[in-house]
């Protein structure tokens, strides 16, 4: 019972400080940190080269402003409201996507889409930005009309509908398409990790399957659904090029009509929009709505990571 | 299988590395020989043979022109490696004051104090003209109106908002029998910074008669209003809209099936054109108080000459009266000059549809360049 033969521990103790494991953790480790690291210099990049801009002349803020905090609100009042009515639109089409892939479609179904709604993530936003100003907003013009002539008493549906159509309507329903993809890849992977055996007990207990899904997988992929939305939330908030590109907006203004020719400005098409012209004493003023909307979506992680928290306590 | 596998991954690295460094070699080598060597450049530069590297940016006005002017330069100068960046005017400036670009494309002329900096950076008096003449044109989408004329106080009151529909008086009186509808007029403005737009307000501030109040502006003065980005999100804005009206770069705008207005100039009514453009510059002031070597012009959208078509944008070129380093010197006079040549000006003006400038305006940009060491 005694023999040596039978004492492996001692040589793996010492292996775990072998080379190889050494020199991958110290890797892990130098990932990790070169991401703060990252987020840091932007930060400090952002402050720095912004500060002025926190109080320049009035002038330079425009027509529609005369200090920097009502011109940065503005921009980011048209940021939230364009990704606000983009995660409407996106997040029920990316639960019922990912739900259909992982529980719902046979397998034959179930990967080429998955595999094409990958793609979709591929495609450049200049592409969508083209795609959105030149064919879909020419063409959600009759959808624009009917639903101002019938929804118009709603303020949001009001006003006169912009003939080119390139109102923050369709600049949302693209930043959806955009997002699609994000949000579906990760709600698609979570819920796939549901324990088989909780999905059998629901159904052995006589669930259906829609009752399966609502009592088995969701409860159990609530954390990471959160965070697809998130990862989608995000790309909404700071997409540039396709929003600048099919947006009809100069000055950033707040209002809550949707499909008038005047719409808001959002933070990312603004700095693209403004940043290479004539005049140079604007770019500070851009790049502290930059800082403005990088501390903005900090926090809206932050709270929705709490939420998640939160709730996963009463859960348990 | 393994070895014969990374072997196929590692002889085509090795060979691309060593490709690699021979290039980077023969380039530097290049480089030695052109500082020195490179022989004084007269006019037109289609004989001499420059070389060596040249770093510039600004407008993006230009950005085309360039490319052309660039590969037109290139074919008789093969050893020149002359970059240019299209990171807006402003910064263009900035960056050719700053040191980082030995010459600037701008959209407007640089300020009293601007020469002053540029003068420090330079150790000389820094050279500025214009080189790119390009016209604006007012377009319009309106369905069964193929011709349209607009005089500067119309076209600044349907662009402030004061007027409203196709069918109002001051539009119909200097349209007599065209049948405008009673719809709303859609006008639509640059989003983006750009120089066209400095030009528009320019115009109709100039030419309004008060009716625009707004002083000259690379971003669009007013609040509110549809915009678009770019001189394509313009154009393209105006043919999917209805009853659109917006302003747009000539070059964009040609074959593109929207109307363009004609400007009333005097008493007649002008179609854009480059001659007109051209003809424009050559009626307007050239800015005093300025060192020897820079040709600002006051542009004249007042005149009332019907030759002449008042809203164009005179794109500039900015760079030293001497340079530290002769090649760098002779480089950019071999190019500017190149630029300024008829077959420059031809070149530019067939590909990035600008108009040749005028032969008088050119000379007196040659005399300028000619003393650039």
């Amino acid at each position: 019972m005694t023999t040596p033969t039978l004492d492996p521990p001692a040589p793996a103790g010492a292996r775990r400080f072998g080379l190889g494991d050494r020199v991958f953790s110290s890797l892990a480790q130098l990932a990790g940190l070169t991401i703060l690291i990252a987020l840091a210099a932007v930060f400090v990049f952002l402050a720095i080269r912004g500060i002025p801009g926190f109080s320049a002349d009035k002038s330079i803020y425009g027509p529609g402003s005369t200090n920097f905090w009502a011109y940065a609100g503005k921009a980011l009042f048209g940021t939230c409201l364009s990704a606000v009515i983009a995660m409407i639109i996106a997040v029920p089409f990316s639960l019922g996507l990912a739900l259909f892939i992982s529980h719902y479609a046979p397998r034959r179904l179930a990967v080429p889409v998955a595999y094409v709604i990958d793609l979709l993530a591929a495609v450049p936003s200049v592409v969508f930005g083209l795609w959105g100003a030149r064919t879909l907003a020419p063409a959600l013009v009759p959808t624009q009309d009917w639903l101002n002539a019938h929804l118009g008493w709603i303020p949001l549906f009001g006003g006169t509908p912009y003939s080119a159509g390139r109102t923050i309507f369709v600049a949302a329903v693209v930043l959806a398409i955009m997002i699609i993809p994000i949000t579906t890849a990760i709600c698609r992977e979570v819920f796939a990790q549901t324990p088989r055996l909780q999905e059998e007990a629901a159904l052995a207990l006589g669930a259906t399957r829609w009752e399966m899904v609502r009592y088995a997988v969701f409860p159990h992929s609530r954390s990471g659904v959160v965070a697809g939305i998130m990862l989608g939330l995000g790309r909404a908030m700071g997409e540039t090029m396709a929003v600048a590109m099919i947006l009809s907006a100069g000055d950033p203004i707040v209002t809550f009509h949707l499909l008038t020719s005047e719409n808001p400005q959002t933070i990312a098409s603004n700095i693209a929009q403004k940043f290479y012209g004539d005049n140079i004493d604007i770019q500070s003023v851009l790049l502290a709505t930059g800082l403005v909307l990088f501390v903005f979506t900090f926090l809206v992680n932050f709270a929705a990571r709490g939420l998640v928290a939160r709730s996963e306590r009463r859960l348990s | 299988m393994n070895t014969t596998s990374l072997r196929r991954a590692i002889v085509p690295g090795v060979a691309a590395i060593a490709l690699a460094a021979s290039l980077a070699a023969c380039g530097s080598s290049d480089d030695d020989t052109a500082s020195g060597g490179s022989t004084s450049a007269s006019s037109g530069g289609s004989s001499s043979n420059l070389s060596g590297s040249l770093a510039g940016g600004g407008s993006s006005a230009q950005e085309k022109a360039q490319e052309i002017w660039r590969a037109g330069f290139g074919a008789n100068n093969s050893g020149a490696k002359i970059t240019y960046e299209s990171v807006g005017s402003g910064t263009g400036r900035d960056n050719f004051i700053s040191g980082s670009y030995k010459y600037a494309g701008s959209d407007s002329a640089m300020e009293a104090d601007e020469i002053a900096s540029a003068k420090k950076t330079c150790g000389s008096d820094p050279v500025e003209f214009p080189v790119f003449i390009s016209p604006i044109d007012v377009i319009y989408n309106l369905k069964g109106v193929d011709s349209l004329k607009l005089d500067a106080a119309t076209t600044a009151k349907i662009f402030n908002g004061s007027i409203t529909t196709w069918n109002d008086p001051a539009i119909t009186k200097l349209n007599p029998g065209v049948k405008l509808p009673s719809s709303k007029i859609q006008p639509v403005h640059r989003s983006d910074s750009s120089g066209t737009t400095d030009n528009f307000t320019d115009y109709l501030h100039q030419a309004s008669s008060g009716a625009w109040k707004d002083e000259h502006n690379s971003d669009w003065p007013l609040q509110g209003g549809a915009a678009a980005k770019g001189t394509d999100g313009i154009v393209s804005s105006v043919k999917a809209g209805a009853g659109t009206i917006s302003y747009a770069d000539d070059s964009g705008v040609q074959g593109q099936g929207v109307g363009i207005a004609d400007i009333k100039v005097g008493d007649k009514f002008v179609t854009p054109s480059a001659d007109g453009a051209a003809a424009g510059l050559a009626a307007s002031k050239v800015a005093s108080g300025t060192p020897a070597t820079v040709l600002q012009y006051e542009i004249n959208r007042t005149t009332t000459d019907p030759s002449t078509y008042p809203i164009f944008m005179a794109s500039y070129e900015i760079a030293c009266s001497s340079y530290s380093d002769s090649g760098t010197g002779a480089l950019v006079k071999g190019f500017l000059s190149y630029i300024i040549s008829e077959e420059g000006q031809a070149a530019a003006a067939k590909n990035a549809f600008s108009a040749p400038l005028p032969s008088d305006i050119a000379a007196k940009e040659q005399a300028i360049v000619d003393k650039i060491s």
